[in-house]
């Protein structure tokens, strides 16, 4: 967990230099920054304001996932659409209702998008900002009055709170006002505080205004480091655009494993794992794009080869024991099993190759074998594959 | 439901094979079989003597899982993700194995544009090859027939894993498990040789006791504790009744991954009923094809798990077919009473959409359509789903019947006047737009 935490925030301040926290933390607004490419995708930053918001300090929040704020009448639609807006890497505004350290409940009108990097089109932050919308009052007229203090009037109050639909624009504009009252006239005994509250154009154009100042700043650090970012992806076509969306439902898995593309020539690699980093030493950039044999070397058996070659070309399954290198030259033998993968057209548009070093062959710590931990991130990746390219999204 | 006349009421259907020990089944003789057959079968012969791996859950009840620390569908822990990855290895062991009819990831699969995201997969392999045979439609509730296929009859490499509450309370996992004999009985999680997606598999409750397909408290318990296991919200459970295009009267629950939202997920919905005692809360899906009530919450599973089992028995007791889908990690439950099966029999089916083989049962109202002809799915629109799913709805009359049957069963109280608010949302034929219509919601025309 702790190299985790310092993962995250270490690759933001590379991105963004040291500097920008500063200058992040000068924004008034309540805003998390997180990292989807570590595994759990964590919170990396996390605005002043945002703290104050929910009670919580730095250490408490930074290095965790932002779902520690739900809770039990958090609306799990809401959080369905999130998660989904994460999976396709595109950005969402949907109320959302947290909990704070102290257990209470407070709604918020939370906007988030994706920040893409310029050089490989990968999703590598979500901004969240959560502009905290008034607490809904009860249903029941009386205290509805009471509760309203915030000067926008009972029946603004009324209209914000109670309205739950979010095509139109105004409930009132459509006359509509006397279906509102008649809501609010319910004896409505329940204390749940769960019915959505909708956030007003001055809350949305506050959200999308904090958004803007954060991507800016986001933008003008990430040109100091040479890393630069952007708001939005370069449209990248194909198994590409595949790749990159990919990273997250990925990134999840703890195993070395690396995915090549079956559609390019020569099988580059275009997902490696960061098991896959730590057991061969090699960086990221290192391996992207390069076949696999690169991890043979002298003693590497090249009938093995041949084998996994045959295997490739056939479209089959295969495991084999290889003698591979890691960066710094030292051999271990690779248990190695490689399997196609198929997009949502039924084609083979990767392969799979999960490696396991024979010496750590025993670490059995989570109970199952070696090979059926193998075979379980053949399966993740076929999932993850399947539905992310079944295409046109909607939601 | 009494009648003097009583006529059977059935249609003819190609049943899917799930398992490879189906297709002679009828012929067999399984008086004889059940001795002694050695061919490692779920039956009393083979079962009691088994080795199965065991996946043992934590039966604690700890409040709804809303922890602060990790309340989360795909935690870091590694634990979590635990019987996720035992379930894709073993699944993936047997596709190695050849055990499938079909590689479903060779399947060509789509979403349909449109506002829902209906999820279309071309499946020409799933029931070419068998006869149709006549299925019973009007009885939701018929006694288990040992002379039918059954699950009992399965052969063991065809078996993941055992899925049982844990002794101890801990959750274990037992590569190599002996069955207590003096212990409850043997709960199994069993490929389906014909999947409609990866990683289907059925759950089969007691397996020994013959349990014929209806809802037991016990039961659905565990298909919920399967669904919060797995902790993976791609991951769903999902049942259908007698009537509803179960077509093994053996209970069973079936589940398996599909890495994108479904429609019903996405629909909106508005709460109508709820217990204070216990926080369960039902809602009503809007702007949704097929009627349907959501349950939620609870203070703890079981409370969640009684409010829909004691909804369920009432409905079959009535006579009313349903589907369930447990989605979200057992977090939401959609129950969804059905009529296509009884209309179908009736007669009252346009032959087009007949004719497309299309069966409503959990996964195609949830929004996952598996076509067999390459036409229906290279066509396949938003506004064909919406139809073919329109036809499989109760009329409102009788949707209002099994809001009131899960009103007294569950021992909910009615939630205000929004009930007769958004009686106006069903029934117009074109999917509408409000995507984030929340629930609660006030539907204004």
């Amino acid at each position: 967990m702790e190299s985790q935490l310092g993962l995250g925030e270490e690759s933001f301040d590379l991105r963004y230099s040291v500097w920008v926290r500063e200058v992040l933390n000068e924004l008034p607004d309540c805003f998390t920054i997180t990292d989807p490419c570590v595994p759990g995708h964590p919170i990396v930053f996390a605005s002043n304001g945002f703290l104050k918001m929910v009670g919580y300090s730095r250490e408490e929040v930074v290095g965790r996932n932002g779902r520690m704020f739900q809770g039990p009448e958090t609306d799990r639609r809401s959080v369905m659409v999130i998660r989904e807006a994460i999976r396709e890497e595109r950005g969402v505004q949907i109320s959302l209702l947290n909990y704070r350290k102290d257990g209470s409940p407070f709604l918020m009108l939370f906007q988030m998008c994706p920040v893409f990097s310029k050089e490989d089109d990968r999703v590598i932050n979500f901004v969240g900002v959560q502009v905290p919308l008034s607490r809904r009052p009860r249903l029941s007229g009386l205290r509805l009055r009471s509760e309203c203090e915030d000067g926008g009037g009972v029946r603004d109050t009324v209209f914000r709170c109670c309205r739950r639909e979010v095509c139109s624009d105004s409930i009132l504009e459509r006359g509509r006002a006397s279906s509102v009252e008649s809501v609010s006239s319910l004896d409505d005994q329940e204390d749940e505080i769960n019915e959505p509250c909708e956030a007003n154009e001055r809350e949305k154009a506050k959200a999308s205004a904090a958004l803007n100042n954060i991507l800016s700043v986001l933008t003008n650090y990430s040109e100091f480091t040479g890393r630069f970012v952007s708001r939005k992806r370069c449209c990248p076509t194909g198994n590409a655009r595949l790749v990159s969306s990919l990273n997250i439902s990925l990134g999840r898995i703890k195993q070395s494993f690396v995915l090549t593309d079956a559609l390019l020539p020569d099988m580059p690699i275009v997902y490696a794992s960061e098991a896959f980093l730590k057991l061969t030493g090699y960086a990221r950039p290192e391996v992207l794009g390069r076949n696999c044999r690169f991890l043979s070397g002298t003693h590497t058996d090249q009938s093995t080869q041949f084998e996994i070659k045959e295997c490739i070309r056939n479209e089959q399954a295969c495991t084999v024991r290889i003698l591979n290198y890691r960066k710094d030259r030292t051999s271990f033998w690779n248990f190695l099993h490689i399997s196609p993968v198929r997009n949502a057209s039924g084609k083979v548009a990767f392969f799979v190759g999960i490696q396991i070093d024979e010496r750590c062959n025993n670490d059995d710590r989570h109970g199952l074998r070696p090979e059926m931990r193998q075979l379980s991130v053949v399966g993740a990746v076929k999932v993850a594959v399947r539905g992310l390219s079944m295409g046109a999204s909607t939601s | 439901m009494v009648s003097v006349l009583e006529r059977k009421l059935t249609i003819k259907r190609v049943a899917t094979v799930v398992s490879n020990y189906q297709e002679n089944a009828s012929t067999d003789n399984l008086e004889s079989m059940a001795q002694g057959c050695g061919r490692n079968c779920l039956g009393t012969c083979c079962l009691p003597v088994s080795n199965l791996p065991l996946y043992a859950f934590n039966t604690a009840e700890e409040e709804q899982c809303h922890d602060k620390v990790d309340g989360s569908c795909d935690g870091k822990s590694p634990e979590k993700s635990y019987l996720n990855n035992l379930l894709l290895g073993q699944w993936e062991n047997r596709m190695t194995r050849g055990l499938f009819r079909y590689d479903v990831t060779s399947c060509e699969t789509k979403i349909i544009p449109g506002t829902y995201g209906f999820v279309a997969q071309l499946n020409e392999g799933r029931h070419l090859k068998k006869r149709p045979t006549e299925f019973r439609v009007d009885k939701v509730l018929q006694p288990f027939d040992k002379n039918k296929f059954n699950f009992t009859k399965v052969g063991q490499e065809e078996v993941l894993f055992r899925f049982e509450p844990s002794e101890d309370g801990e959750t274990r996992y037992f590569p190599c498990s002996q069955i207590d004999p003096e212990g409850s009985s043997a709960s199994i999680i069993a490929i389906n040789v014909s999947p409609i997606e990866y990683g289907h598999v059925l759950l089969i409750p007691r397996v020994l006791d013959c349990l014929p397909q209806k809802i037991v408290h016990d039961g659905l318990m565990l298909a919920l504790h399967f669904a919060k296991e797995a902790s993976n919200p791609f991951f769903r459970v999902g049942y259908n009744s007698l009537g509803a295009f179960a077509t093994i009267n053996h209970l069973h629950f079936q589940a398996y991954f599909l890495s994108a939202p479904f429609p019903i997920e996405k629909a909106p919905t508005c709460k109508i009923m709820s217990s204070k005692d216990t926080r369960v809360m039902v809602s009503k899906l809007l702007n949704y094809p097929v009627k349907g009530l959501v349950f939620e919450g609870g203070n703890k599973l079981c409370d969640l798990c009684d409010a829909i089992a004691s909804s369920c028995i009432l409905l079959e007791s009535n006579n009313v077919a349903f589907n369930l889908l447990i989605s979200d990690c057992g977090k939401r439950v959609f129950l969804l009473p059905q009529c296509y099966a009884e209309k179908q029999a009736r007669g009252e089916v346009e032959q087009e959409l007949l004719d497309t083989q299309v069966n409503p049962a959990v996964w195609e109202i949830s929004g996952h359509m598996v076509l067999k002809r390459r036409k229906d799915y290279d066509e396949a629109s938003e506004q064909y789903a919406w139809k073919l799913l329109s036809d499989v709805s109760l009329s409102d009359e009788r949707f209002q019947d099994v809001e009131k049957y899960v009103c007294e069963a569950a021992n909910l109280q009615e939630d205000g006047g929004f009930i007769s608010t958004v009686e106006t949302s069903y029934g117009s034929g074109t999917p509408q737009a409000s995507p984030h219509l929340p629930q609660d919601c006030l539907v204004l025309r």
